[in-house]
């Protein structure tokens, strides 16, 4: 066996996103030996792209926000999937997250009284997101990567060794999880820089390895997307959740091709931005689904009215969540109105002064400029859906972040249940602080609670793991990575993308049996010292097997809700939201089976008028509610409330 | 729409490398990252190169296209003629890890030298209050993406690997500003940037600011106001010399320094080396002074010792090599060794220095010199040439341009070499190579501007 590199660590993280990077801050912060693993350098990981802010009841704009309305929010955006212990904890502790991260050092716009600014955002009652122009992940990455150089320069004062506590491993991809009986014992990856292969031996691993939108050709997913944790979990036996809702953001550029997918964020809209199609209407009018009607302005002078006087008016439309807006542009574009590189127009140009467009929107005004030759200030952009993130992930317990393997847990993007069927903007961000504080707090009680009884890791394990990863290094005359990759997005794109139906569904899956097979007798030249054909070639099977997730899900939820749209059962059903879809390794493929959703407590039900439950429920569900009382919209109601989010 | 390009691209690791050949399909609207993946897809899957986000927001993919520091995924083909050979090597600063991957763990290092905000501990949760205003300053250098492109121009460091240690660079003077306009923190930042971050070391060329993709304003906004801030703030000239001396130009500082103080540069390091003989700032420090005196037999000795203590990092050793193979050429050029004593030394020196460059151009200046040495005008001139397009610092562009001119002149090329040699001299009016090539110069009829006075840079 070549040279190996081995390390031991209390907790392990897989990550150095939002979600990882606070769960490695809050471990180490208890005292564990903290190891952050990612595939690219520190400080470059997805979360960088996120644009448009965190979103927290904070209530600094708009003083009616409270913990409650966000609740309430975040479970009407996900049409009533969402776990709901998950949405709660989520709304209590997102403020505090974010105004810790002030104590760090980020700097988020501020309101005249000095106070964090919060902006728009679809779906969010009230302006919400904590945000920094349009940077806001960025902010959010270098905040907690500076935290975490701050801890090491502790560690270097204390006890003279600045990596000894919390170490990262950047440029590292774990290509496999270990285990000692059923329990985790650790983690296999390899050095991209040498191709040294490193083996973490730790009680606790934390995946926090976000998403799955490389599988995708349109995505505004950065490479790292390739479904790996999702994948690894699996293969160590956790289960993942409702991996058949994949949100399609509904603003991506369209053109040139070569920048197709490429976000444009959705505070273009929150700042007045309005989608037109060709013949210059604003068709969302006409996309305002029965159970939003009531949030929702119904002529453009009220939608317009709402920027200013936001309690006398109803919202705009734009502002939908975001699979009503992708739907509805799908629509368009497929009834001809659609914008000459097929897509539609979304126009600020008209709505605001240049210059404020160039202050609220800096990313947006540079990223058109530099890629597109258009400017946003004068023309309108064009714009369409993009393959943007995965409601769908590893099942935790809420409280601790755990999965179903002891010693296993999940943080961010990767785990599931959070955010129901479908996202809101900028409940992401949040949902990292939040979920990755309580991964890190519940993997070092984990390893308290294991004491001296440590497992172990097995020599053989890593050797079939370091077998497995090296074998497209020594098949020859294989397939080409690159041709097998094109083939998937082409395949995940064409037949399981926004639009679903039970014969494409089942195509795709047959596709995806001869992908299955094509991957492994995949080679690639060269040597392991970072080569990318190589990294691809591993990456493959992740990507393989979460599509397989994604499509038999999708095959088996016959109804349409958040981002899972049948054209075949086009109706939202009261009895599928009972439904949590459950996916584990069968074979060489993926069984799904279905699991009854936990009941929301009647407290929290208590937060939703019943003539909203009434859209979502089946009657035995509303048969049992208690009968209605005033409840939450009370004023007294929701001043009590804030005071006790302040507490 | 789509055409076929002509790349190089450069391939190799740390031990060797080329710029390599590639015609490839180019469409509509594409950029320079897009090439390199089609290349990957279809030519060279192997080919390493950097990125993640392809939309200018993380910092992954910096390179340097056609020699100048970007981005790869924001920079668009439609730059470049369709009959243009566009060259794509890895950032000229840093080792090379393979291909267009670079080792930019120095930064990773200066980072943890910052140290972090440091949080009122009276403010709870949630009760910061800040002005917009008051946050705005600091803003615009948060929203650096770390793609040290800023760090890879800096003509302090590229090509200097003795200045690493001491010197942060523009990307860290930033994060200095930025906690220092920190409405909240309370440390004084600014000296801390003079005393540990080398913050005097930068001479205000603003190339920062013209590579940040941000559009940072650098040198305007975070290190000029630093700059005025600091006072009275006095150097040991030892450290101050041996800090500013560019590789192959040792006096290039001198333009600053009286004469004097060249010769009390070499009196303390020759003191400090009477202490311990293998300190190699002191002898990197003896190897300009002597330089600056025009003394470059002695310099080549004391550049030889360097080589002998370098050490096995790879850039220290890469630095000393560099700058005994210049000084022993500068001392044949001027008649202080004979060649055919030491062209073994000079040919086996370069080489090795080559070995650990990550680039080909790097050293294209050593071997124009070379060239010249021995007699081959015409290679003399031609990478010259090449040096002059990628060597940006005043001191190293004037030897390149002095040996452009002398090999013009031998070429019969008068007007031209007059030309080059009048620009050195105005970049750098006492460059002591001058003083023994003016005479070959002279004989020829080839005469540069009369030398002014020596300018006092302000450095
Ligand atoms: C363009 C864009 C804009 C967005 N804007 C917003 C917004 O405004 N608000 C919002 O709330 N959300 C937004 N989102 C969503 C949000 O950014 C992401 O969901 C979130 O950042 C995911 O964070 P994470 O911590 O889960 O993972 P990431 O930040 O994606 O990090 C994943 C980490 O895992 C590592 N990793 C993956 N696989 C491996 C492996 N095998 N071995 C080792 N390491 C591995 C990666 O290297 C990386 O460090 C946006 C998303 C995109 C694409
Ligand atoms: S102004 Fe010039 S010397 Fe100063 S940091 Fe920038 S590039 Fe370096
Ligand atoms: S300051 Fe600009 S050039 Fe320097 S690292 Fe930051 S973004 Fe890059
Ligand atoms: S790939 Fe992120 S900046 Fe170029």
């Amino acid at each position: 066996m070549t040279e190996i590199e081995r390390h031991s660590y209390d907790v392990v993280v897989i990550g150095a996103g939002g979600a990882g990077l606070r769960a490695a801050i809050e471990a180490r912060l208890l005292g564990k030996r903290t190891a952050i693993v990612c595939k690219s350098l520190f400080g470059k990981a997805h979360t960088v792209m996120a644009e448009g802010g965190a979103a927290a009841a904070m209530g600094n704009v708009n003083s009616k926000d409270n913990w409650q309305v966000h609740f309430r929010d975040t479970n009407r955006g996900g049409k009533f999937l969402n776990n709901w212990r998950m949405t709660e904890l989520h709304a209590k502790e997102a403020p505090d997250r974010v105004w810790e991260l002030e104590t760090y050092g980020a700097l988020f716009d501020r309101t005249p009284d000095g106070r964090i600014s919060q902006r728009n955002f679809g779906g969010h009652e009230y302006p919400r997101l904590a945000h920094v122009g349009d940077r806001t992940g960025l902010e959010i990455i270098r905040t907690l990567q500076q935290q975490i150089v701050s801890l090491q320069q502790d560690d270097l004062r204390d006890h003279r060794d600045a990596e000894g506590m919390i170490k990262v491993f950047a440029e590292t991809t774990i290509t496999s999880l270990l285990k000692d009986g059923d329990r985790m014992s650790g983690a296999v990856g390899y050095t991209r820089e040498n191709g040294t292969f490193v083996v973490f031996e730790a009680p606790a691993v934390i995946l926090a390895t976000g998403g799955i939108g490389k599988s995708y050709k349109v995505t505004s997913n950065s490479w790292e997307y390739t479904g790996d944790g999702h994948a690894l979990a699996m293969k160590a036996g956790a289960t993942l959740l409702n991996m058949e809702f994949v949100q399609f953001h509904p603003t991506g550029m369209v053109w040139p091709p070569s920048v197709k997918g490429i976000l444009v964020t959705e505070s273009v809209r929150g700042d007045g931005g309005v989608l037109k199609n060709s013949e210059g209407k604003r068709f969302m009018f006409d996309y305002v689904p029965a159970v939003f009607r009531k949030q929702y302005a119904e002529t453009e002078e009220e939608a317009d009215g709402w920027y200013d006087d936001p309690s006398g008016n109803r919202r705009p439309p734009e502002l939908l969540p975001r699979d009503e807006v992708a739907r509805a542009i799908n629509s368009e574009v497929k009834a001809g109105r659609g914008s000459p590189s097929g897509g539609v127009f979304l126009d600020i140009a008209s709505r605001l002064p240049a210059e404020s467009i160039r202050k609220k929107l800096p990313s947006m005004y540079h990223q058109f400029t530099e890629l597109a030759d258009v400017d946003i200030t004068a023309q309108p952009m064009e714009v369409g859906p993009t393959c943007h993130y995965v409601m769908g992930g590893v099942e935790v317990d809420p409280d601790t972040a755990a999965a179903v393997v002891p010693g296993l847990f999940a943080a961010g993007e990767v785990s599931g249940g959070m955010h129901g069927s479908n996202r809101l903007g900028g409940n992401s961000l949040s949902d990292l602080l939040v979920f990755g504080r309580r991964a890190g707090e519940g993997a070092s009680a984990y390893v308290d609670a294991l004491g001296s009884a440590r497992p172990a890791v097995t020599d053989l394990d890593v050797e079939d793991a370091h077998r497995a990863a090296e074998a497209p290094l020594t098949t020859s005359g294989g397939e080409n990575p690159y041709a097998i990759h094109a083939d998937l997005q082409q395949t995940m794109n064409d037949l399981v993308g926004i639009i679903r139906t039970a014969s494409e569904l089942e195509e795709a899956l047959g596709r995806l049996e001869e992908l299955k097979a094509r991957v492994k007798k995949v080679s690639v030249v060269g040597n392991k010292v970072f080569n990318p054909g190589w990294h691809l070639a591993l990456d493959l099977p992740n990507m393989i097997i979460v599509s397989e997730c994604i499509a038999r899900s999708a095959l088996m939820r016959e109804e349409s809700r958040g981002g899972h749209t049948r054209d075949d059962f086009p109706a939202m059903s009261a009895e599928w939201r009972k439904v949590n879809l459950v996916c584990r390794p069968a074979g060489d493929g993926v069984e799904v089976t279905r699991q009854p959703l936990l009941p929301m407590p009647p407290e929290l039900l208590s937060l939703f008028d019943r003539e909203e439950l009434n859209k979502y429920m089946t009657d035995e569900e509303l048969a049992i509610l208690p009968p209605e009382t005033e409840r939450e919209k009370s004023p007294e109601m929701s001043q009590v409330n804030s005071e006790e989010t302040k507490a | 729409m789509g055409y076929n390009a002509r790349f190089k691209v450069w391939r190799g690791d740390n031990t060797d490398g080329d710029l390599e050949d590639f015609t490839v399909e180019v469409n509509e609207g594409e950029v320079v990252l897009d090439v390199i993946h089609r290349l990957q897809a279809t030519q060279t899957p192997d080919l390493a190169v950097r990125w993640n986000c392809k939309a200018g927001k993380c910092g992954s993919c910096s390179a340097e296209i056609n020699g100048r520091p970007r981005l790869l995924c924001m920079t668009r083909m439609s730059a470049f003629a369709e009959d243009e050979v566009v060259s794509v090597t890895p950032l000229r600063a840093f080792p090379v890890v393979k291909d267009l991957v670079t080792d930019v763990s120095f930064n990773y290092e200066k980072a943890r030298q910052v140290p972090a905000f440091a949080p009122p501990p009276e403010l709870a949760l949630g009760e910061y209050r800040m002005d917009q205003l008051d946050v705005e300053r600091s803003q615009e250098f948060r929203k650096c993406i770390e793609c040290f492109l800023c760090q890879d121009t800096c003509h302090v460091v590229r090509d200097h690997e003795e200045n690493k240690e001491s010197f942060a660079g523009p990307r860290f003077f930033i994060r200095l500003a930025e906690l220092d306009m920190h409405p909240l923190d309370v440390r004084d930042r600014t000296r801390e940037a003079q005393e540990t971050h080398g913050l005097g070391m930068c001479n205000i060329t603003k190339c920062c600011t013209e590579v940040c993709p941000e559009h940072i304003k650098i040198t305007d906004n975070a290190i000029i106001p630093m700059k005025e801030r600091v006072v009275d703030t006095r150097y040991d000239p030892l450290v101050w010399l041996g800090n500013k001396i560019p590789r192959r130009s040792g006096a290039a500082a001198s333009r600053s320094l009286h004469s004097g103080d060249v010769t009390t540069a070499e009196a303390q390091a020759r003191g400090r080396l009477r202490q311990k003989p293998t300190d190699t700032t002191a002898l990197t420090t003896l190897q300009q002074a002597l330089h600056g005196q025009g003394r470059f037999a002695d310099a080549a000795g004391a550049s030889r010792s360097r080589v002998e203590h370098a050490g096995r990092v790879r850039t220290a050793r890469q630095g000393a090599l560099a700058a005994h193979a210049w000084e022993l050429l500068c001392a044949v050029e001027s008649g202080q060794l004979d060649l055919d004593g030491v062209e073994d030394e000079i040919a086996t020196t370069l080489q090795q220095a080559q070995r650990l460059t990550s680039t080909g151009t790097v050293l294209a200046g050593t071997h124009a010199l070379h060239h010249l040495v021995h007699g081959r005008l015409a290679e003399a001139a031609e990478h010259a040439r090449e040096a002059i397009v990628w060597d940006r610092d005043r001191a190293t562009r004037a030897d390149d341009l002095v040996t452009l001119s002398e090999g013009l002149a031998g070429l019969g090329e008068s007007e031209e070499a007059a030309s080059a040699l009048a620009e050195s001299q105005s970049l750098w009016p006492d460059n002591p190579r001058l003083a023994g090539v003016r005479s070959n110069l002279d004989d020829m009829n080839v005469h540069g501007r009369p030398t002014p006075a020596a300018s006092v840079d302000e450095g």
